[in-house]
């Protein structure tokens, strides 16, 4: 076998077998599926627990409501129970958890006690009963005002109107819906993949080439493996292991998803969705989901997916080989510092600079930065779900070729020379000398 | 022939000039010592002849052909700083370094098995490396080093590190490989293990093969022409010199023993001993031959 796929093969197997390796696969779609799942179980858990509130509202603005969202109120006659009393229920009665208490007016100003009332609850209150309550306080005191001015409150639900504008993108076969969001997160999504791919593995790269200065193994392994040979074998054989990492993830997090999709926990079922609708509340929600898979089918997906592959594999090479570089110009990873910042900087910019590339896809920031290898694959891969011209990405796909070309070449040199110094710290100038050096 | 064969090596790092028109020539079938203090262009040599460096002028030939990629088929190297990858197992790490020099897998494991028996190293198959003892991690990266039986071996600084039992080990290995007819270059910056192990040496300084040849030529060509008698007696005794000798020490030396030291032609050991055995009651008498230290630091204290 040829020296390059042996070593290629062994930073498989070796790194496969490992046991971080099966718990970081198998804890990926964990965390994945717990994010999707969160809100739903947020909901589902605070559901469960209702408090039983008192209410001694000297404002006398709430009406008898007998509940809101995580709350069921039990209203008192402020002229009977003062705040103390009401407090010694909370404290002596155990189905009753809290009381809020609205106070008198001062000089008749009725938005003081608006503004002062407490909640009092045992154990720390649930964040959304506060808002829930003061909401309920807001909406019966608008009411309030304006029957005071004269006004049916019935009349002014009446005149509210919703209003959605969608947008529409003129081409010369027509008109298509431009799902900005939907385009918007598909793009980011892609940009954090190739994001945490490459600090992910690049670094592995980077540890594997510390290793193999700092065990020393390195001088018998270039008698055999030309250094060039060995660092595109260790990079290589660590972006296979990657993406059998990614893969299972993504089948992982795919089929579990689903699992769960089907238990109607992620996607509201049909007959809830048509009642919701029916009462007038989700209506707009629901065309937004529909436009939405309407954006997906419209995003030329192979496309897409193919530029991502580009992307993804030409920005980890990119960066896999200055990695490489930094490990082998270094002998402990403590040193590698001086030397990480120009590599993470640019791909921490890009992602600080994402915002104003979606806000502005085809602005002159978001061109240039689709063109520089150093921010391309992540800027690129936002810009593309809202349509980049033909040349643009032609023009942006050689530069990331000649880009990763020219960090293989720029790194072999270094490396070269850099796997066999051990000792003082090189400077910048120390390695612009190896880049020179003859082998 | 010629196992290796260099002419005007020149090696320039940044900061240094660390081979100044080196030559050398190691017979094939030779254990041969390549000395010099430490700094001199040793490892930058070496490196060379592994294919690890190129010169930046100069030639260098293995086996009468220029050194190419195959010669690395060719060659066992076992450089100084050793160290093998600590999370490795140690039947496959060796399998992996044994592929690399060009085994096949069937090879590779029959030729393995063999080693680790003979050094008693059966149990430690799927072992990790770092669970290895440093002896017997000496013992594997060694056996990693002549597993593909290549006809030149290379060892930099190879006692060094190794503990003295190894080291021993390693010694008797290397004469064996030696007179299996395998040519071995070591390099050290300890005389006193080149006497006894080499056929033949070079010494190296400030990049340069300052003196080389075997030791016997070598010695030869360095006699001085001084000799000592010791002889059995309590007091120096007034000795008849034979014309052209020159007494230059004379002086009790241990109890009962004198040494008398002469300065005579190169070749009179035996008219000498002839003039003088008579004279008193012999105990020793030799020619004083420079040893490999003393060429060192005369050859380095002449430049």
């Amino acid at each position: 076998m040829k020296p390059f796929l042996l070593v290629a093969q062994r930073e498989i197997t070796t790194r496969v077998r490992k046991k971080s390796f099966l718990v970081m696969t198998l804890l990926g779609p964990v965390l994945f599926v717990g994010l999707m799942l969160a809100p739903a179980l947020i909901a589902m858990s605070s559901e469960t627990e209702d408090l039983n509130l008192i209410v001694v509202d000297h404002s006398y603005v709430l009406p008898g409501t007998p509940k809101v969202e995580g709350a069921n109120l039990a209203y008192f006659d402020p002229k009977e129970v003062s705040e103390e009393q009401a407090l010694e229920l909370v404290r002596t009665r155990e189905d009753v958890d809290g009381l809020l208490y609205v106070p008198e007016s001062i000089n008749s100003d009725p938005e003081f006690s608006l503004q002062n009332a407490k909640l009092y609850t045992e154990g720390t209150a649930p964040l959304g009963v506060a808002s829930e309550l003061e909401s309920l306080l807001e909406r019966f005191a608008y009411e309030g005002k304006l029957r005071h001015f004269g006004v049916d409150p019935a009349v002014v639900t009446k005149a509210k109107s919703e209003a959605s504008v969608q947008a529409f993108e003129l081409s010369d076969e027509g008109s298509e819906a431009s799902g900005t969001e939907i385009k918007t997160a598909a793009g980011f999504f892609a940009g954090i993949l190739i994001y945490m791919f490459t600090f992910l593995y690049a670094a592995q790269i980077m540890r594997g080439v510390i290793e193999e200065k700092t065990s020393r193994i390195v001088e018998v392994l270039v008698t055999t493996v030309k250094p060039a040979q060995l660092m595109l074998g260790k990079i290589l054989g660590i972006a296979t292991v990657g993406l059998l990492q990614f893969g299972i993830w993504i089948a992982l997090t795919a089929l579990a998803a689903t699992a769960i999709g089907s238990m109607g926990l992620l996607s509201p079922d049909p007959e809830q969705v048509a009642a919701l609708s029916a009462a007038g509340q989700a209506a707009p929600e629901l065309s937004g989901i529909q436009s939405a898979l309407g954006t997906l089918d419209s995003l030329n997906l192979p496309a897409l997916i193919g530029m991502f592959v580009f992307y993804f594999l030409s920005g980890y090479l990119f960066y896999g080989a200055l990695f490489a570089a930094v490990g082998a110009a270094v002998d402990s990873e403590t040193d590698t510092q001086q030397f990480m910042l120009p590599l993470t900087l640019p791909l921490v910019l890009t992602f600080i600079l994402a915002t104003s590339i979606m806000e502005n896809p085809h602005g002159p920031l978001a061109v240039a930065l689709s063109m520089i290898p150093f921010s391309a694959p992540i800027a690129m891969m936002i810009r593309i779900p809202f349509g980049v011209p033909w040349y643009e990405v032609a023009a942006s796909m050689s530069l990331m070729v000649l880009g990763f070309l020219g960090t293989v070449w720029i790194a072999g040199r270094i490396y070269r020379v850099g796997i066999l110094s051990y000792g003082k710290k090189p400077t910048y100038a120390d390695l612009w000398k190896w880049i020179r050096m003859k082998p | 022939m010629n196992a290796l064969t260099a002419t005007g090596l020149h090696k320039r790092y940044a900061s240094h000039h660390a081979l100044r028109g080196l030559d050398m020539e190691i017979p094939q079938g030779s254990l041969f010592g390549l000395l010099g203090p430490n700094g001199a262009g040793k490892t930058t040599f070496i490196r060379i002849a592994n294919r690890i460096l190129a010169p930046d002028e100069g030639r260098i030939e293995l086996f009468g052909a220029p050194l190419g990629p195959d010669a690395t088929k060719r060659i066992g190297y076992l450089p100084e700083e050793r160290g093998l990858y600590k999370g490795m197992k140690v039947g496959e790490q060796a399998m992996y370094l044994a592929q690399l020099r060009g085994l096949s897998t069937s090879d590779a494991k029959q030729r393995l098995r063999a080693w680790f028996e003979r050094w008693e190293l059966q149990g430690w198959w799927d072992k990790k490396v770092s669970d290895l003892s440093k002896g017997m991690a000496q013992k594997v990266q060694f056996i990693t080093t002549v597993l593909h039986e290549p006809e030149l071996l290379i060892f930099d600084e190879p006692f060094s590190g190794f503990d003295p039992i190894n080291a021993q080990l390693i010694r008797e290995e290397m004469l064996r490989l030696n007179r299996e007819g395998r040519t071995l270059i070591f390099s050290t910056h300890r005389m006193e293990s080149v006497e006894e192990l080499c056929s033949h040496i070079a010494l190296i300084n400030q990049g340069q093969n300052v003196l080389h040849g075997s030791i016997q030529e070598l010695k030869d060509r360095h006699r001085s022409g001084q000799f000592v008698l010791r002889y059995r007696s309590e007091d120096p005794t007034s000795l008849n010199l034979p014309e052209g000798a020159e007494l230059t020490d004379h002086r009790r030396e241990a109890q009962g023993i004198v040494a008398a030291r002469f300065r005579a032609e190169i070749d009179d050991a035996s008219r000498l001993l002839a003039a003088l055995a008579p004279q008193v009651n012999v105990y020793q008498f030799e020619e004083v031959v420079p040893s490999i230290h003393d060429l060192f630091v005369q050859t380095v204290q002449g430049a």
